[in-house]
């Protein structure tokens, strides 16, 4: 470990020690193609801290057992272990029970839950699911397979050329047959933060549940699932500088209690017999068979990790590099920035013009910059702005000014082998 | 670091910036395929009027990166005029080009221009783009009407 990790990280506050920070991310060391690495793919995925890294290795070198089951040693520290970590999101969420978190793959995973335990027993034909046109496939496509399954319709709401949801059509489109209203609370290809606590309501208002996908919104500010009143909510671990595989779902402790199991298997019953079984309490009704014991403890580590910084200190941080960026950018011929919407989060997608993001995206490469080309697991998105792909630079909590500099000379790069 | 001008030469950015026989559906089309990466977002559809056994005319439409659009353009170029038999060695050719170590000499003669695609080698990430326009002629030439995909 190196001086700066050894020094506690800031506590909430604005002073946000970027550099100290940077020196937790072993990865952001090396050099990719001859130039420092410059990550800026934190939307796809983040990397992850040294801390995360040592709790999964402390966990699978002193503590690896199976959970819920044994009585020996191994298996209470392990058990302890990873129902640490949900009482560490709990409280992260602000959720008012630890029985409303459900570890699950990811937020995909969530969504399908709620898809198939919630809506599909009690949705028919004249219900309607109402999304937003800006909504990654992952909340799309479970409901369109519910609404296959049951008959339901789905219907999507306009967004404005800026990206901003078009709050005037959103509110004619929930009515009394409106059943489920599932929204991003940041769009992952726009950046665009949706007036959430609006939506809810107004779901609410209609006698639907709000669904809300915070994968993009977790790791950048503070998620407060009491305020905001919803239904259920999605994040996944790996964008939260945690491991891949592992997510959580929120709901509601009555939400859950009227959702059947998502699947079955040993530690979601309380009793099994030919005739019949019995669920589990909540959560455990929802995680059939071993979790993943490992992704939960990490998870937990990198909820620690983000809390000690602050989620202030964090947005404040990641909203001075985005505007800068969005000034570097804005201010370079030929270079349009797509999603403009006046609240943003740390994702600035954009197009150079006559250059495809996948050239955009190998340039860039060469020079250590990492950044998403492509249709963001977001077509219809893609066609509403009549595009076949974008490229998009997503910030995490330990870019700085600098890895914009970097991105910015290697859009030079891409202007000046395609002008030439 | 690779240099990035193997990859973006000349002649792939002139054809990218100005593709041949684009876009073009020639009138006596009598074979088409479609071809979409959809992760890429790359998508061509080939037309080829075939007669006797020869490629008389051949054309594309759709949008990609430089790399696919460069590659589709040269290969309308190179096939337009030629029996159809030659189209199947000629992306043999391209995609050992493409994906094998062997120095450019006997079959560059064969290949002709195409050998500007060269440099895709370097990135292998890239090679589904240069070879989707190839693989969609090759279903269009086989009456294949699935999508076709190199991803």
């Amino acid at each position: 470990m190196n001086a700066a990790a050894d020094r506690p990280l800031q506590r909430g506050s604005n002073l946000f020690d970027v550099e100290r920070v940077r020196a937790e991310f072993p990865i952001l060391g090396q050099e990719v193609n001859g130039h420092p690495l410059v990550y800026l793919d934190n939307g796809a995925t983040s990397q992850k801290p040294r801390r995360v890294i040592d709790a999964i290795r402390g966990y699978y070198e002193s503590d690896n057992a199976n959970v819920h089951r044994g009585l020996h040693a191994l298996s209470e520290r392990a058990t302890n272990a990873c129902e640490g970590a949900r009482d560490t999101v709990r409280a992260f969420l602000n959720a008012a029970d630890r029985r409303e978190i459900v570890f699950v793959r990811g937020a995909t995973e969530g969504l399908n839950l709620v898809a198939q335990s919630w809506a599909r027993p009690r949705l028919g034909p004249g219900d309607e699911i109402v999304i937003t046109t800006m909504e990654h496939h992952s909340n799309i496509v479970p409901w369109q397979l519910v609404c296959r399954q049951t008959g339901a319709r789905l219907r999507v709401a306009p967004i404005h050329d800026s990206g901003a949801l078009d709050m005037e059509a959103f509110a004619k489109l929930v009515n009394e047959r409106t059943r489920i209203v599932a929204a991003a609370h940041v769009s992952n290809a726009l950046g665009t933060i949706n007036p959430v606590k609006e939506i809810v309501e107004a779901a609410h208002a209609a006698g639907a549940i709000a669904v809300l996908d915070g994968a993009q919104a977790a790791p950048h500010d503070t998620i407060d699932v009491r305020a905001l009143d919803c239904d259920f909510y999605v994040l996944s671990s790996h964008k939260c500088y945690g491991p891949t595989g592992t997510g959580v779902l929120y709901g509601q402790a009555t939400r859950l209690e009227e959702a059947e199991p998502y699947q079955g298997g040993g530690d979601m019953i309380r009793t099994v017999s030919f005739e019949e079984s019995t669920w589990n309490d909540l959560p455990y009704k929802f995680e059939a068979g071993t979790p993943n014991i490992a992704g939960m403890i990490g998870l937990g580590a990198a909820v620690e990790f983000m809390t000690e910084l602050g989620m202030d200190a964090i947005a404040a941080h990641e909203r001075d590099v985005l505007e800068y960026a969005t000034g570097a950018l804005d201010a370079l011929d030929g270079v349009r920035i797509v999603g403009t919407a006046r609240e943003k989060a740390g994702i600035l997608s954009f197009v150079v013009e006559g250059v495809h993001p996948h050239d955009v995206g190998t340039i860039a490469d060469q020079h250590g910059v990492a950044i998403r080309a492509g249709h963001h697991c977001a077509m219809p998105l893609m066609r509403r702005y009549g595009v076949p792909a974008l490229s998009r630079a997503s910030l995490g909590l330990y870019n700085t000014r600098a890895d914009i500099d970097a991105l910015v000379g290697s859009l030079h790069k891409v202007k000046e082998i395609f002008d030439r | 670091m690779n240099d990035l001008r193997e990859l973006y030469e000349e002649v792939i950015l002139d054809h990218n910036r100005n593709p041949r026989n684009y876009p073009c559906r020639p009138e006596r089309t009598n074979r088409s395929a479609h071809g979409f990466n959809p992760v890429c977002g790359d998508e061509f559809f080939v037309h080829l009027h075939v007669d006797e056994g020869i490629i008389r005319d051949i054309g594309f439409d759709g949008a990609g990166c430089a790399i696919s659009t460069a590659s589709a353009s040269l290969m309308t170029e190179a096939l337009k005029g030629r029996p159809a038999e030659d189209a199947q060695r000629l992306f043999s050719e391209v995609h050992a080009l493409l994906t094998e170590e062997r120095q450019i000499g006997g079959p560059g003669e064969f290949l002709g221009k195409l050998t500007v695609l060269t440099g895709v080698k370097e990135y292998p990430m890239r090679v589904k783009c240069a070879t989707l326009a190839w693989h969609t002629m090759k279903a269009a030439l086989h009456g294949n009407d699935q999508t076709v995909c190199t991803e």
